[in-house]
């Protein structure tokens, strides 16, 4: 495939807004996780890497039909980076019609629902006049906001597959470029704190009671987290520099719908997929980002597919430590971070891992350090066997 | 982009299936909306079947309509789901849940509330490596879904299926979601021109605003405005009774100003 050259983006999580919060906090080690104090919850005892003040961001005026906290973290990070502005500058290179809008997201602004139905526990039969399902709630909302926030009247879609849903835009993305339909795509991945995620991870025993430790003995879960993450991306010219995806590889367990295969084979089959796209060999990829949530059956079947691809020297390192599981935003987010080793010449450690599972046959990368990086794999998975590996690099080689 | 339709497949009250739907287009037999019977998906095992929400099994009534009718190995089609809102009868159920003081959602109710349960519970049932994409556009979710199957189409020179589904919204949603009757269908794409080809169909999307084509049927056009993805109901319709070798435009609304053009020659 042409290479897709990410020519700007900007994100905000737990460790903050903006590209240089984020590989401040990365290479400091300093995590974005705290005890859970989300909305009202008193019961549910377990970490979260929770994003400050979202709630307080307005959306522009012609826009207010979009509120709610999954669009108003979009728009905070939209004012980023002068993303929004270098977007803008893309619009008038390409017509508002050339670019496409793929943006993934889980729950989406479901916490709107939530709010409402609490409302409305009390008379039974209709939801408060303020609730706009279809501006909040609705899949959609996050794509047809970021589309109309830049006046764009081109193709979008909200891509939903739960935890690999932002890294799949890129495929979606590359694909619609490749076929005609756009010639460049903002692509990104929004998801953020609701009642639901909290309480259903927390059904199924998978939310941890303590600070998440990914690939740890013992692990016991994932923290949620919640995130933002926009990327513009282009086809690469001949004398481009800079970096962008060069690969990407899809598949489906067919196991489980929430748990995943246990040899990883789904896993196994995206990275190598991603691998061949970006026509490399296992040895080529210098770190790979994990999909890494910290729950036991996750690590340790991404452990086996890992080492049935890459052999067991390849460093990796899941950064859940650091932000939380960031669910439909994940796959940008790591991807994003994988592009920050790539400008940095840094590879992160797995933090709060202090006693890897002697099962894990990975070679998980317990000290951040500055590593020759020439190309980098993201990996992000999801409940329905959803699976989705990335691989970034410089876009001529 | 040119894609070839080689399997068509419906289900909503009145066409319950590819066969009465031709018949009722084609004005062999009168437009009866009873409603669908509920669906036992005969891929999945048992113990999936049972976790298989009303969602999950109109989905499928659709996909195995296209296994019975097809030899294609459906174990290694990629799959394109589009669905404007997903499991409305799920998320009122676990906000219903989140009403109560303890909290307690069901784990089973959980992991169905995810935008693509039905493309997972597909990927078990058909044992299936293949990618899959679940993608809403809200009411545009049908156009949408055309253009990522397509894309796949072309762009991995692969055959996809592409299933668009919506199920009306329990009280109180469906006041602030009106869908109002329960709408699947399916299509299986190919690059290239097979023995079983149905149609040929070019897509090219426009930034300008065109009036939507409607159907002929008088009484089935009623319909198209009721599920967004019975916004297919067009399409269908012009693969039932386009004669061999003639051609129809059809115009989808698409998000913003935007329309998309399906040129479609009967093969």
């Amino acid at each position: 495939m042409t290479p897709l050259k990410i020519t700007d983006y900007t994100l905000t999580t737990a460790l903050g807004r903006g590209k240089q919060e984020n590989i401040n906090a990365l290479q400091q080690g300093k995590t974005g996780l705290s005890p859970c104090h989300f909305y009202d919850i008193k019961d549910l005892n377990t970490w979260v890497g929770e994003v400050n003040e979202v709630e307080s961001t307005e959306l522009p005026t012609h826009l207010r039909a979009f509120t709610c906290r999954n669009n108003q973290l979009s728009a905070l990070t939209l004012s980023q980076d002068h993303f929004a502005h270098r977007v803008q500058e893309k619009i008038s290179q390409y017509g508002s019609h050339r670019i496409g809008v793929f943006i993934g997201t889980s729950t989406s602004g479901i916490h709107d629902t939530e709010k409402a139905y609490l409302e409305n526990e009390n008379n039974g039969v209709s939801l408060p006049e303020w609730y706009n399902y279809s501006g909040s709630h609705n899949i959609y909302s996050c794509a047809e906001f970021i589309r109309q926030y830049f006046a764009l009247n081109g193709y979008s879609t909200a891509i939903s597959t739960a935890c690999s849903s932002s890294a799949k835009v890129f495929a979606s993305a590359e694909r619609a470029i490749a076929s005609g339909l756009c010639d460049a795509a903002i692509v990104g991945g929004v998801d953020t704190l609701c009642l639901t995620t909290l309480y259903g991870f927390n059904a199924l025993q998978v939310v941890s009671p303590d600070i998440c430790k990914p690939s740890n003995l013992n692990r016991l879960g994932i923290n949620i987290g919640e995130a933002a993450g926009f990327a513009f991306i282009e086809p690469a010219t001949e004398d481009d520099d800079g970096f962008g995806v060069l690969g990407y590889g899809e598949s489906s367990d067919a196991y489980h719908m929430s748990t995943p295969h246990p040899e990883g084979k789904g896993a196994a089959l995206a990275m190598q997929k991603a691998l061949n796209k970006a026509q490399l060999s296992a040895a080529d990829i210098d770190y790979i980002n994990l999909h890494g949530t910290g729950t036991p059956a996750n690590d340790l079947s991404e452990s086996k597919a890992i080492v049935s691809v890459f052999g067991s020297q390849t460093p990796c390192s899941s950064t859940k430590g650091w932000t939380g599981h960031t669910l439909g935003a994940a796959g940008i987010i790591e991807a994003l971070f994988s592009l920050f080793t790539l400008e940095n010449q840094w590879i992160p450690a797995s933090l709060n891992t202090d006693n890897i599972d002697p099962d894990i046959m990975a070679n998980i990368n317990t000290l951040s350090r500055d590593t020759r990086v020439q190309y980098t794999l993201s990996n992000s998975f999801g409940f329905g066997g959803s699976n989705c590996s990335l691989v970034l690099g410089a876009v001529n080689r | 982009m040119n894609v070839f339709i080689n399997q068509v497949a419906v289900a909503t009250p009145g066409l319950h299936n590819w066969e009465v739907a031709k018949n009722v287009f084609n004005s062999n037999t009168p437009f009866e909306p009873a409603p669908l019977e509920k669906y036992k998906p005969q891929l999945l095992p048992p113990n999936e079947r049972r976790r298989a929400t009303s969602l999950v099994r109109l989905a499928f009534q659709v996909c195995e309509a296209i296994a019975d009718h097809t030899d294609n190995n459906l174990g290694q089609t990629q799959t394109v789901f589009a669905s404007s809102g997903g499991d409305y009868q799920i998320i009122d159920q676990i906000c219903r849940a989140l009403c109560k003081p303890e909290r307690m959602v069901s784990p089973t109710q959980f992991h169905n509330s995810v935008h693509n349960s039905a493309a997972g519970y597909w990927g078990i049932a058909t044992h299936s490596p293949a990618p899959s994409t679940s993608i809403s556009s809200h009411d545009f979710s049908f156009a949408a879904g055309l253009l990522e199957a397509a894309a796949i189409t072309c762009s991995e020179n692969s055959d996809t299926l592409l299933v668009v589904y919506d199920t009306q919204p329990p009280e109180p949603i469906i006041f602030k979601r009106p869908i109002t009757l329960p709408f699947a269908t399916a299509l299986l794409f190919s690059p290239t021109q097979c023995d079983n080809t149905i149609a040929k169909v070019e897509l090219s999307l426009s930034p300008e605003k065109n009036d939507p084509t409607p159907c002929k049927h008088p009484e089935v056009e009623l319909l198209r405005s009721q599920n967004p993805a019975a916004r297919s109901l067009p399409l269908l319709e012009s693969l039932a009774t386009l004669q061999q070798g003639s051609h129809q435009i059809i115009k989808l609304a698409m998000m913003g100003e935007q329309t998309l053009a399906l040129h479609c020659e009967k093969l």
